[in-house]
């Protein structure tokens, strides 16, 4: 059985629902099922409901719902929310130019900021996870598919989980004291966690390759922007695919002329089947993409 | 119109913010001073919610392209209009070619100015307000810069020179804050001493304060309980796996230096330790750098209470002005 949520308000707006201490698939797919039963009851004076890692949070207006009743009602919704284990979403296909000029002019730039400042954030990313060299590392992070677990930081930007075993999952460290720039559209990755850096900014995150689609956009000019300037939702399925300069500049033209699009199918996921075979089921959603 | 001659050091476009979108990376924003920003909007017949200018520490220059009629509220910086001060917290008229400037902050670090209309930028996921770290809302997503040119909107009629706000509204701002804070959320994993000093002891604004979070300096460092970190949650003791941060929660990155998250907060991974609440956020937002706060210990009941007050307070200008 799973460990109690642990609830907590902070102060009069937020209820703060620590699902689990430590990440684990399970744990966001329990976040999953309880914060979607939540956003179906539609409760007034609920402003927002926000799905995190392993944590959600609930912004509330207490002049329309006292605090007390919005804990009772997560409650019961926690006690009725059976974690599906098996969700609709969509397979999203990331064209990644790995080791690119840009984020390696600026991770040289915040050199003194790293671990280990006579290597770049890709080699010193291989060499803590035991791979052999740049190459073995790009593989293993294109090579199964990654859950988007949460959307946050800033606008837009997507958490992800890789798709593998425990003991495969790539971690390393955030930089030692954070950047004060980030090229946009930045692959990064802190603790066990990629994200895309959705804008130009502040990060922390070691820095692996940049990828040519905007993934939020407030003046919307891509077709899949079109919907909403946020692209990622909780839930979607993110497949990396390494490209070469030639194709990335191929790419960024499309973008600027508006016709730059993303592979997206539908696809079914099921954390049962996940955990029977982590490493052959994850091939059977990238089959979906072919 | 209004011309922006000089910007000031931060001055933006906000309204009381948007809600609802928070789930997908993009925070409340609004007013740091919600209280100001809808004294200033009552002043001069406007909504308490439109939309305003919300300048820090450094305020702007600008030139009236119309006849307006103003209001500034908040930071005490003092308004010439043409060189002449113009009353705080009250209705004044501007001429066509009359250009507004303001003298350094005595008290607060924020000032808004209203004009009878609003500023008229489009709405943006139901607001005005600008999130400059998405490129988001207010003038095309950004602070304001020289040239840029401001549409105002179609006055209401109820605004009048001279309405004045009475001195039981006005705000105490500057001298020692008190923040009221309810404790929770990762409050437990501090050591015991540790949430003792958090409360005990006097604290300064450093100067990463702005309209994401507050950085305060000067008391002890702050230890959490060791323990074997879980998987995914970073390496450090007051790491958590990545989460939502409420607005006005409290983390301290290392255990070194507190910081209080506002209207334009992110995200991350360090354990929260408790909420300023509600009705003290206002404060936190009129905060000048080596400024002296106190962190006081209060019950969700207590915010509750206070909230109440403060909204009645809200209730009481609006019917005032805008009855």
């Amino acid at each position: 059985m799973s460990q109690p949520i642990r609830y907590s308000f902070g102060a009069d707006e937020h209820l703060f629902a620590e699902v689990s201490d430590s990440m684990s698939l399970e744990a966001f797919f329990r976040g999953m099922a309880i914060t979607r039963a939540l956003e179906k009851l539609e409760l007034e004076g609920v402003l927002d409901i926000c799905l995190a890692n392993a944590s959600f949070q609930v912004r509330f207006d207490p002049d329309r719902i006292a605090p007390q009743a919005l804990l009772e009602a997560v409650k019961a919704v926690e006690e009725k929310a059976v974690a599906e284990r098996r969700i609709q979403t969509r397979i999203i296909e990331v064209p990644v130019l790995y080791n690119d000029p840009w984020t390696h002019e600026t991770l040289m730039r915040f050199r003194d900021r790293h671990q280990d400042p006579s290597a770049t954030d890709l080699e010193y990313a291989a060499r803590i996870n035991g791979l052999a060299d740049v190459e073995a590392f790009i593989q293993a992070h294109s090579g199964a598919p990654w859950f988007v677990s949460m959307v946050g930081f800033v606008a837009g930007l997507p958490f992800m989980f890789q798709m593998v075993e425990r003991e495969r999952q790539l971690q390393v460290p955030k930089y030692l004291r954070p950047r004060t720039d980030t090229p946009k559209l930045t692959l990064g990755h802190g603790g066990c966690f990629g994200c895309i850096y959705s804008v130009r900014g502040a990060g922390g995150y070691q820095m692996f390759g940049v990828t040519p689609a905007p993934i939020y956009d407030p003046a919307q000019s891509l077709a899949y922007l079109k919907e909403h300037m946020v692209f990622f939702r909780p839930g979607d399925i993110v497949q990396f695919k390494p490209i070469d300069r030639a194709s990335y500049d191929q790419a960024v033209a499309e973008v600027e002329a508006g016709t730059f699009d993303l592979r997206i199918r539908p696809v079914e996921f099921s954390l049962d089947a996940f955990l029977a075979d982590p490493q052959g089921y994850p091939k059977t959603l990238q089959e979906v993409l072919a | 119109m209004i011309k922006v001659l000089k910007p000031g050091l931060a001055t933006s476009v906000q309204d009381l913010g948007r809600e609802g979108y928070y789930h997908l990376g993009i925070p409340p924003s609004g007013a740091l001073d919600q209280y100001a920003l809808s004294a200033a909007n009552c002043l001069v017949g406007n909504p308490a919610g439109a939309a305003a200018l919300e300048c820090t520490l450094l305020g702007p220059e600008l030139e009236f392209t119309v006849d307006a009629l103003v209001a500034v509220s908040g930071a005490h910086m003092a308004a010439r209009l043409d060189g002449v001060q113009m009353p705080h917290d009250t209705a004044f008229a501007v001429c066509a070619g009359q250009v507004l400037r303001f003298d350094f902050p005595k008290i607060g670090a924020r000032t808004y100015i209203a004009v009878a209309g609003g500023i008229d930028v489009p709405l943006v996921l139901g607001s005005r307000s600008t999130y400059a770290l998405g490129a988001l809302g207010g003038y095309q997503g950004r602070r304001l810069a020289a040239g840029d040119e401001l549409p105002i909107g179609e006055p209401s009629g109820q605004g009048k020179v001279g309405a004045s706000l009475p001195m039981a509204l006005r705000q105490a701002l500057g001298g020692e804050i008190e923040l009221r804070v309810v404790p929770g959320l990762y409050y437990d994993r501090l050591l015991p001493t540790a949430a003792k000093s958090f409360f005990a002891e006097p604290w300064t604004v450093g100067s990463e304060a702005d309209r994401i979070g507050y950085r305060f300096k000067g008391g002890s460092a702050l230890q959490f309980q060791p323990r074997e970190q879980p998987f995914g949650a970073g390496s450090d003791p007051s790491n958590i796996v990545d989460s939502c941060y409420p607005i006005g929660s409290i983390q301290v990155p290392a255990g070194l230096e507190p910081i209080v998250l506002h209207r334009d907060a992110v995200s991350g991974g360090y354990a929260m330790i408790g909420t300023v609440i509600s009705a003290d956020l206002d404060l936190i937002g009129q905060m000048q750098p080596n400024q002296k706060a106190h962190f006081v210990e209060v019950s969700l009941e207590d915010a509750l209470l206070a909230r109440q007050h403060y909204k009645k307070k809200l209730k009481r200008m609006s019917e005032l002005f805008l009855s």
